[in-house]
């Protein structure tokens, strides 16, 4: 049997209120990457917390190196060889590549200078290692998601990390990166480093990962080697319960057309026409870039257009805000939850209603009572598990706060509800509510664009599905017609048709 | 689904999460507290219904000020001109006075004048997307300069007219005992409170400094919010200006000077967060009160002017540092 190089046994945490760890168990052995999985909240944050020192642990014991240690800070863990590489990115655009590698160790001399010569050969080595084609003189800022990710494996290995633990690294790249992310995984594998993957993305564990640990609310519920497992045994695993079908699509009678979109034109988009029925769930594809969200944000008024017109119902709606396109029933819920989706500092109560306080008040007073009591409506119907109405945003899970930006569209009533990327982030639990709430909008008339990278959902939810390349509509199926093959070969731009409006 | 379970499991921590929230922010509250029971045990004069109202009359400027920084700081701006206004605008109120322009009328005027000196900058902010620190800084200086002009940097005295006398109400005047300062900044603070908890403004107000960018994909109009937040200060700050200016029946050009960092001292005391998004405004009126008793304290206990500023810096620090760590 291999030796783990890094064993947490029994972790036990609490906050207040709250057991986040429960008898929680992780082994991470040299040369090998060990997936960590478990729904939103199923404590494997809170677990690389305890593990790199900024939480420290209730009961339990960690042992490195066959070592017993209690790291005090991720500095400390950090430079006994541990490094985590965070979901957000903690790098300094501003800086250089270099300047961010050595961040706050910068290669001095006697005198306390920078030894900026050494400082960036150093660095080069490190990039050379990873294949990243650029200076460490460059500034951070001037590279792609997926390249800057690369910098923080480059700091990583400067400090002669033994294990890499990364948190959802691929959920910003696009595929090309995301390959060269597993080419550089692979090469770190080969060179006898433990890797902790975080990660949503089944297809992604079955690809890069050796091991899989799963948690379940903050209990060590198994570790199974990946060859020997599959995505069904494993999602029960992870929620517990058999996912009978992840799409859950109905069909339902579409009705009249609803949304109509005319030779639209904007910045990144071009000539786009297409149509939507009531009743009715679009989907779009597409590689990162492609357009989509501009797409979206321009029906939405949030960007300006150029030419073309927008009709709702018929009438020419062409909203040059977010107020105008509310007002004629056009919703859009961001790919962005945290950065133009929700204020994370305000309640779930008042993020909800802040697109529709207007019907929520009586002249300028706010109704209170009629607040709560939509609020609370929603928090039902959306089974959002939060403490209280009042609790703050922040404080829930990925996919709750989901759930609540998804009720703060639907609360305003539109016609059109336009969600970006709305699993992003979401645990497979949640997902799967997420995806009966669209399905129960759609039975009930209302037409739904479903913005989506990941192509399996794009196929299972949507009635037809349009493919954008580099801001034009390279391809449309109905969704019986479409497979991943079909879709992705028109997100690369081959097979362009030429549509009329 | 199981819905009902989870309500019901839930109901209890809710209200366990109110009462530990309604503690924090008791805080600011028991450190007034103690600061007025210590010094009534050090002086004996600190504890009279004179001294008291005296305090409340004292802090009265600097509170109406903070309350309209207040709604500034939540929208993580900052307003810096709100000196220049009070003094430009109490100026234009004494030469009105002083031309026996009826006080019902000068008064109103005076006010509107602010608020639309106070909307400059807020168009400055929003329209020209300029940091709102440089746009109230150019308010500041270009306010005080007009100041300078229009009063040839000589004060302005509101005369000796049935006019000024009336007009000398605002700040000496008593209604069943209580100044006609302390009143007003009653008024204000309820005014805002209601503003604050009780309209779609306010709670504009919390998002847009939450979040600008998803308040704005939320449909509302931010730049009608930050227009109106910069111009409701600048009123305040007219209002400011009318008691001082009726207090001492005459108009100093130089008046206001500094009470900017005296007011944004009261609202994060108070527990505003710079941020933006985060904060109350009894917190704010707690801080200006927390300044003004010590400012009272300091001179009742003959403590020098040189060292009150040293005392008074160290107490905002430690309230600060206070709310820091509570959070």
């Amino acid at each position: 049997m291999k030796q783990p190089i890094l064993e947490l046994k029994g972790i036990h945490k609490s906050f207040p209120g709250v057991k986040a760890l429960d008898n929680a168990c992780l082994n991470v052995y040299p040369g090998k990457v060990m997936a960590l999985m478990g729904e939103n909240g199923a404590g494997k944050s809170t677990l690389m917390k305890v593990l790199t020192g900024i939480y420290s642990l209730d009961e339990g014991e960690i042992f490195y190196e066959n070592k017993q240690v209690n790291f005090t800070g991720p500095r400390h863990s950090q430079e006994a060889g541990i490094s985590i590489i965070h979901q957000e990115l903690n790098l300094i655009p501003e800086l250089t590549i270099a300047e961010n590698i050595y961040l706050g160790r910068e290669i001095t001399n006697a005198f306390g200078a920078i030894r900026w010569s050494v400082m960036f050969d150093e660095a080069q080595i490190l990039l050379d290692r990873l294949n990243v084609k650029h200076k460490p003189s460059q500034l951070l800022g001037e590279l792609s998601l997926g390249e800057q990710q690369m910098v923080e494996i480059a700091k990583a290995l400067s400090f002669k990390s033994q294990i890499i633990i990364m948190d959802e690294p691929t959920d910003a790249l696009t595929e090309t990166e995301t390959a060269s992310l597993f080419t550089v995984i692979n090469e770190l594998r080969e060179e006898g480093y433990g890797i902790v993957y975080i990660s949503h993305r089944l297809k992604e564990i079955f690809e890069i990962c050796d091991d899989i640990t799963v948690l379940r609310d903050g209990k060590f519920i198994a570790e199974r080697q990946v060859a020997e497992t599959d995505e069904d045994s494993l999602i029960e695993l992870m929620v517990g319960r058999r996912l009978d079908e992840q799409y859950p699509r109905v069909e339902s009678k579409h009705g009249t057309k609803c949304l109509e979109v005319k030779n639209l034109s904007a910045a990144d988009i071009d000539d786009v026409s297409f149509t939507l029925d009531h009743g009715e769930i679009l989907g779009i594809s597409g590689l990162m870039g492609a357009g989509r969200t501009e797409l979206m944000k321009v029906i939405y008024g949030a960007m300006p257009r150029h030419s073309g017109q927008i009709l709702v119902e018929g009438e020419a709606v062409n909203p040059r805000s977010s107020q105008e396109a509310l007002a004629h029933g056009i919703a859009y819920i961001s790919e962005d939850r945290k950065g133009e989706g929700l204020i994370l500092g305000l309640s779930v109560k008042e993020n909800m209603s802040l697109c529709s306080l207007k019907q929520l008040s009586t002249g300028v007073q706010l109704d209170h009572g009629a607040e709560v009591v939509a609020v609370e409506d929603f928090i039902r119907l959306f089974n959002i598990k939060t403490p209280s109405r009042n609790q703050i945003i922040g404080n829930l899970s990925g996919g709750n706060q989901q759930k609540v930006a998804i009720a703060k569209g639907l609360m305003t009533r539109p016609k059109v509800l336009i969600l970006d990327e709305p699993t992003r982030g979401v645990d497979v639990g949640a997902k799967k509510e997420i995806y009966q709430l669209i399905n129960q909008f759609k039975k009930e008339g209302m037409s739904i664009i479903l913005v989506s990278s990941e192509m399996p959902e794009v196929l299972g939810m949507s009635d037809r599905i349009l493919v954008m390349h580099q801001g034009r509509i390279s391809g449309e199926f109905m969704t019986d017609d479409a497979d991943q093959e079909k879709l992705m070969a028109c997100a690369f731009g081959h097979n362009i048709m030429e549509k009329t409006a | 689904m199981n819905n009902k379970v989870i309500t019901n499991q839930e109901g209890p921590k809710a209200r366990g999460l109110i009462n530990k929230e309604w503690f924090i922010e008791q805080k600011s509250l028991i450190a007034l507290i103690m600061l007025i029971v210590i010094v009534s045990f050090l002086n004996e004069y600190f504890f009279t219904v004179d001294n008291l109202l005296n305090i409340l009359r004292q802090t009265s400027v600097i509170a109406i000020l903070a309350a309209g920084m207040t709604l500034v700081i939540l929208t993580a701006g900052i307003d810096l001109s709100v000196g220049s206004i009070l003094a430009l605008c109490g100026a234009f109120a004494a030469s009105m006075i002083s031309m026996e322009i009826p006080v019902l009328i000068a008064v109103p005027v005076a006010l509107l004048g602010g608020a639309a000196l106070g909307s400059m900058a807020g168009v400055i902010i929003a329209k020209g997307k300029v940091q709102a620190f440089i746009a109230t800084l150019v308010t500041m200086t270009l306010l005080r300069g007009v100041t300078m002009v229009y009063t040839d940097g000589r004060p302005i005295s509101t005369g000796f007219t049935d006019v000024a006398d009336a007009f000398a109400w605002f700040g000496t005047g008593y209604v069943f005992g209580i100044p006609v300062p302390v009143w007003l900044m009653i008024c204000v603070f309820s005014g805002i409170w209601y503003l604050l908890n009780h309209t779609r403004f306010g709670r504009y107000i919390y998002a847009l400094g939450g979040n600008e960018s998803a308040t704005l994909l939320s449909g509302i109009n931010v730049d009608r919010i930050k227009i109106g937040v910069y111009s409701i200060c600048g009123l305040l700050s007219a209002l400011a200006g009318i008691i001082i200016t009726s207090r001492l029946s005459s108009a100093q050009p130089t008046a206001g000077m500094g009470y900017e960092l005296d007011a944004i001292a009261a609202v994060v005391v108070g527990g505003t967060s710079l941020m933006g998004g985060k904060g109350r405004i009894t917190g704010t009126l707690i801080g200006a009160l927390i300044i003004g008793v010590l400012n009272n304290a300091l001179n009742l206990l003959d403590v020098s002017s040189y060292y009150q500023m040293i005392v008074k810096a160290v107490v905002i620090l430690l309230a600060v540092l206070v709310d820091t760590k509570h959070k």
